[in-house]
């Protein structure tokens, strides 16, 4: 029997043992010295893994009991962290060397991180999708504060601890209220004792005490504040690692927990999960505009991004999920090459995040800024950019859920948002050219992910790479 | 064959459009004209050879969605035969003409090329106009329709450094836009109900539509009745038939040569040919036939009325087409198509000639068109006086009355007005008609005696210089001038003929086998002259003549006759270019109509002349003093029934407003005032707000989250689905 458990469970544990053997094989080995050889090899590991996962069979299998669920949901968002997990490694490397910040812990809190995030995407009890979650958010508070030296490092660090810990206190007391009204913890049984008795008001207190907690892990309005600091502080690689595979991962659970434990009770949760969707498109899109460090921008940016994402899983339906998850592809897929951009940024040596230097920056560069340009317009939803299928899928999703107004609101907001993402690009080839600021050449793996990013937006166009009946099978396995 | 006709002159208006700079100005002006005449050759070929059955010739599929398919092909028939004499052969001569005409235009300086792009728009225009008339589907007919009226939109604009040339342009083309949403309300009804737009299905649906209800304005019609009348609005449009006749008048801005093609003899035609076209619906159309003959007859006395008054030499000729066109209508509303295109032939000759006659006059008296101004012109340009004459006698209807010996428009416009007389039993066109053509023959003499009579009025220096045209104007003349003369004469028989030329000519199949001894005896009073007309094989029947025969004899079988055509067409398109119903008698009963009738127009010709001829010759000061005396009324003929300045009040001043105020206050205010406020004022604010709340204190992050969550569990409670 526990054969066929940890069978279930072997690339999760297979991850696991290859941290703790990079941990050890640092420890006693040349410390620093390894870390390159370690971050080639962890992001090898993690494309194995994701390729191993991805082609792995089709079909739902159940572990322990019921509390690790290995279904086409699972696979879709395990495999867009550990390519996302992977990309954001090997871009972080030349930087983080130049930086003095390449240090071998950096890939194993990665790879332990990532099987954190695995976990939560596979939780089916809400004691697993605790482990998962503090395995991998107690790995995110570590990397934060990876510079020690810099002030505002350790304080974004700090700051993340201490409102992630608020916030799995909140999460957790939303689990015992569960577990109270319940009786189990077991995702299947709580579905099971709503559809036999309803939801009492004590559950529906669980309900949105652990709403409140993942929110807090996607960033949503009003539990978002640590976003654009922790972004701002946190070294910028590290900065694209959370922006990225964490987003998904959280989504994943979100929409895990959502569908698996309170699949009956859709329009309960609905409701409140349009509405932290429609303050979060407000919200970072209006506070975007006032931002002029592109590192607290995109924070904003992803805030907004989150809020679309959420409007999907607020229709409740299968279209709804499969629209999350088209739309969480697409977003890693821009930020992992908007960050590419963003980790060129340096003059005279030192990385720059004013969004000033990049004035008259196609002058310069005219390729990378043509890339950088795809991709704003893309995060802005711009047709023909593959960003605007991704808005047009959750947008016809709430639509079709009857989510009019959110629908309409998600569409004002991106109006809003458009200015932000539109000012850069005017910066680049309309700006003022005394201020330019930028030199340096770009690392060929950072300007690869980046023009590699830019042409998926372009050509993407033809049929999404065939990702819409991925995320509709995935879906489906979520939703029945 | 007939797609050479067809497409010569597009091949020539972009061979002189684009490759003037190729291949040099002249060769240009002269590859268009070549390329015409080679169609008006074709054209005279296809006619006379033509024996009535109608042919399709299809060029390619155009459109195919869902049920709607549609072909680019060329129907071939008597209408269309006669159509492309009249657009090839006016069109042809025109260019020749504006070889001479366009030379040392003043509106041009030194250097600058405007005559291959002159010729490249006539050419153009003949083209849409040919895709017009050959049109096999309403689609097919929509396009040449359009086309015609950009060509005509850009002619009339040509000298557009002129800002009136700029403004009767627009003019025409929005006046025309009212005519045609009406046609293309019209085509989508068709297509709405038959499920399509070509001609034969069109035809053959006609007697069901007529049973058919249409609902249309909140309202249930008869389906023929509405469908006819919105096809009507179109043909009103483009044939300047009164309420939107307002634009021919200024359409004059344009050279001559342009408004003897386009606003004379070819597009304003276009109604007219439509009306005709679509006779196999009209006959179902009883109610709207009505309005269309009770509009026509009082368009032709209208604008008769306002050119008696003109004083600019084209207006009058503008008024008289206008004129002219009421009168074709009035044949086609009392259900006598054939007399409609026979007038519609012959005024094309005669009034394409008017208006090259006028543009010579012009041309003599330095671009001079205040028939004040001229006088005594006749030994100056004599050819040019002679042409203008034939086209007097033309229009106001000269010839041997009683008899079938007379210039083009006697013939034709004397058949209007006996169809008239026989379709509304002496009524309301008839004597309309009458009126007009007095008035008619008034202002054509008018303007002959000021023009070529009495003394030099105008500048001295411009008098004395007044010179005859150079041959390539003159020579149009000379051929148009036949056509005159002629036309009337040599195809009275096919048009106006009796029952067995007109369906033989219009290929309608014969029913005389059944009724061969009727129309042996069938009567008709011009049937004694008929075999100096078209020689016809029936010709010698028609001798016997005899008004002994009573006309009901001669009703009776004619009915018999298209009884059998009614029964043997049941379900399926009529043959034959123009349909007329079974009990359609209207040209039966105008050739048996009293002789009073058919003198009368000859008589208010002579009354016009005599006027003409007292005041302007005998006493040129009358004029002045019964304009004087009958103020009110002169001023009223003069502002042309103050049309304009109604239309002015109100359509354009209010739609003038409503522009200026959606601008100004809806554009500019509302929306570009909300968009800055929003964009400027509010979301700033909001940013701000977002700002201040990011402190940087974990605290206030902290309370932050309490607050929500707080309201969440709040709201839940309150509204959630908790039992």
């Amino acid at each position: 029997m526990i054969s066929a458990d940890i069978n279930v469970v072997l690339p999760e544990i297979l991850l696991a043992l290859f941290a703790m053997a990079a941990l050890l094989f640092g420890v006693y080995t040349g410390k620093d010295k390894t870390a390159p050889l370690l971050v080639y090899l962890t992001s090898f590991v993690l494309v194995a893994l994701a390729i191993w996962v991805g082609f792995s069979g089709a079909g739902t299998e159940t572990a322990f009991n019921g509390a690790f669920i290995d279904d086409g949901f699972a696979r879709f968002a395990k495999v867009v962290i550990l390519l996302s997990g992977a990309a954001v490694l090997l871009m972080a490397q030349e930087y983080m060397l130049r930086q003095g910040l390449l240090r071998f812990e950096y890939p194993v809190l990665v790879s332990l991180a990532i099987v954190g995030m695995m976990m939560m995407v596979s939780a089916g009890d809400l004691m697993a999708l605790y482990m998962g979650l503090e395995l991998q958010s107690l790995a995110l508070y570590v990397v934060a504060s990876l510079r020690r030296d810099s002030a505002k490092s350790t304080e974004a660090g700090l700051k993340y601890f201490v409102l992630g810990a608020l916030s799995s206190g909140m999460l957790l007391y939303g689990a015992s209220l569960t577990y109270g009204y319940t009786g189990t913890t077991l995702f299947s049984g709580i579905i099971g004792t709503i559809g036999e008795e309803g939801i009492s008001l004590g559950l529906l207190f669980g309900l949105v005490f652990l709403i409140t907690g993942l929110a807090f892990k996607v960033s949503a309005v009003p539990f978002h504040m640590w976003t654009p600091d922790v972004y701002e502080g946190s070294p910028t690689p590290v900065t694209a690692f959370f922006a990225t595979a964490p987003k998904m991962a959280a989504m994943g659970l979100f929409a895990r927990v959502m569908f698996d434990a309170f699949g009956n009770a859709t329009h309960d949760w609905g409701q409140v999960v349009a509405l932290l969707s429609v303050l979060s498109m407000f919200l970072g899109a209006v506070a975007a505009i006032g931002q002029t460090n592109i590192k607290r921008l995109m924070a904003y940016s992803s805030i907004a991004h989150m809020g679309f994402a959420l409007m999907g899983l607020a229709a409740g339906t299968a279209g709804g999920v499969q629209a999350m998850l088209i739309y969480m592809a697409i977003y890693v897929t821009m930020n992992v090459g908007t960050f590419a951009f963003v980790l060129s940024m340096e003059k005279d040596g030192q990385p720059v995040t004013d969004i000033a230097s990049l004035n008259m920056y196609s002058k310069r560069e005219p390729l990378r800024a043509l890339a950088m340009l795809v991709l704003l317009f893309s995060l802005a939803g711009v047709p023909p950019m593959v960003g605007f299928f991704g808005k047009f899928y959750v947008l016809m999703a709430a639509v079709d859920a009857g989510y009019m107004w959110l629908a309409i609101a998600g569409v004002i907001a991106s109006v809003i948002g458009a200015f932000y993402y539109l000012r850069i690009v005017f910066y680049m080839y309309f700006g003022d050219e005394q201020k330019a600021g930028l030199d340096g050449t770009m690392n060929p793996v950072l300007w690869g992910f980046l023009m590699a990013s830019a042409a998926v937006m372009l050509v993407g166009v033809i049929n999404l790479f065939g990702i819409e009946g991925l995320a509709l099978s995935a879906a489906e396995t979520l939703v029945n | 064959m007939t797609s050479i006709i067809l497409f010569a002159p597009l091949v020539g208006a972009i061979i002189c459009g684009f490759g003037w700079k190729i291949i040099g100005e002249k060769a240009a002006m002269w590859v268009a004209t070549g390329f015409l005449f080679l169609a008006a050759f074709l054209s005279w070929v296809v006619f006379l050879s033509f024996d009535g059955h109608m042919e399709q010739i299809q060029i390619l599929r155009w459109i195919e969605s869902g049920t709607l398919s549609t072909d680019w092909s060329i129907r071939l028939d008597r209408m269309t035969a006669i159509m492309l004499i009249v657009v090839t052969t006016v069109s042809s001569l025109v260019h020749l003409y504006s070889f001479g005409y366009m030379d040392h235009d003043p509106q041009w300086g030194e250097g600058e090329t405007y005559k291959p792009r002159f010729f490249a728009y006539l050419s153009f225009f003949t083209f849409a106009m040919l895709m017009l008339v050959t049109s096999d589907n309403l689609v097919q007919m929509f396009f040449g329709w359009e086309g015609v009226g950009v060509a005509s939109y850009l002619l009339i604009g040509f000298y557009w450094k002129k800002p009136s040339a700029g403004a009767a342009a627009m003019k025409a083309f929005i006046v025309n836009r009212v005519g045609d949403f009406g046609f293309a309300l019209g085509i989508f009804a068709l297509y709405f109900l038959v499920d399509s737009v070509a001609f034969d299905d069109v035809f053959a649906a006609a007697p069901a539509l007529a049973e058919m209800q249409l609902t249309f304005l909140w309202r249930d019609w008869n389906a023929a009745n509405v469908i006819a009348f919105l096809l009507f609005v179109g043909a009103m449009g483009k044939s300047a038939q009164l309420i939107l006749h307002t634009w021919l008048p200024d359409a004059m801005e344009g050279p001559t040569p342009v408004s003897a093609l386009i606003h004379a003899a070819t597009m304003v035609t276009a109604g007219v040919f439509l009306v005709c076209r679509m006779s196999p619906l009209m006959e179902y159309a009883p109610e709207t036939m009505a309005f269309v003959t009770f509009l026509g007859a009082t368009t032709a006395f209208f604008a008769a009325t306002v050119g008696l008054v003109q004083n600019d030499i084209k207006r009058v000729i503008a008024y008289s087409t206008c004129s002219q066109l009421g009168y074709m209508f009035v044949a086609a509303g009392v259900g006598v198509y054939s007399a409609a295109m026979f007038h519609l032939l012959t005024h094309a000759f005669f009034k394409a000639m008017l208006f090259l006659g006028a543009g010579s006059v012009i041309h003599a008296m330095h671009h001079e068109q205040d028939m004040r101004n001229y006088g005594d012109l006749r030994k100056k340009i004599p050819y040019t006086f002679w042409a203008m004459m034939i086209g007097t006698l033309a229009i106001t209807g000269v010839g041997i009355p009683l008899t079938t010996i007379g210039f083009a428009g006697f013939l034709s416009k004397d058949a209007i007005i006996e169809s008239a007389y026989a379709g509304t039993q002496g009524g309301y066109a008839f004597w309309m008609l009458v009126i007009a053509a007095l008035f008619t023959s008034f202002y054509s003499w008018r303007l002959m005696f000021m023009t070529f009579y009495g003394k030099a009025r105008g500048d001295k220096h411009t008098h004395d210089h007044a010179h005859e045209s150079p041959k390539v104007m003159l020579i149009p003349l000379g051929v148009l001038a036949i056509g005159a003369v002629f036309s009337g004469m040599v195809f009275y028989g096919g048009f106006f003929g009796d029952h067995d030329k007109v369906n033989k000519f219009f290929g309608i199949p014969a029913h005389h086998e059944t009724a061969d001894a009727g129309h042996g005896a069938e009567t008709d009073t011009h049937g004694a002259v008929e075999t100096h007309a078209v020689a016809d094989d029936h010709a010698v029947a028609d001798t016997h003549a005899d008004d002994a025969h009573g006309d009901d004899h001669a009703t009776t079988m004619a009915d018999e006759g298209h009884a059998v055509v009614a029964a043997a067409h049941h379900g399926t398109a009529p043959v034959g270019a123009i349909y007329m119903s079974p009990d359609n008698h209207v040209m039966d009963d105008a050739h048996h109509a009293p002789k009073w009738v058919k003198v009368s127009p000859f008589i208010a010709m002579l009354i016009g002349l005599a006027t003409a001829y007292l005041f302007y010759i005998v006493n040129p000061a009358l004029p002045k003093r019964l304009a004087e005396s009958q103020r009110p009324l002169y001023l009223f003929l003069l502002n042309k029934w103050y049309f304009d300045e109604v239309y002015d009040f109100l359509f354009v001043r209010p739609a003038k407003w409503l522009g200026d105020f959606l601008w100004r206050r809806g554009d500019g205010n509302i929306i570009d005032g909300s968009i800055n406020g929003v964009a400027m004022g509010i979301i700033p604010f909001f940013t701000r707000l977002a700002g201040r709340a990011q402190s940087g204190y974990l605290f206030h992050y902290a309370f932050a989250m309490v607050i929500g969550i707080a309201v969440l569990v709040t709201w839940m409670s309150i509204s959630g689905g908790a039992e």
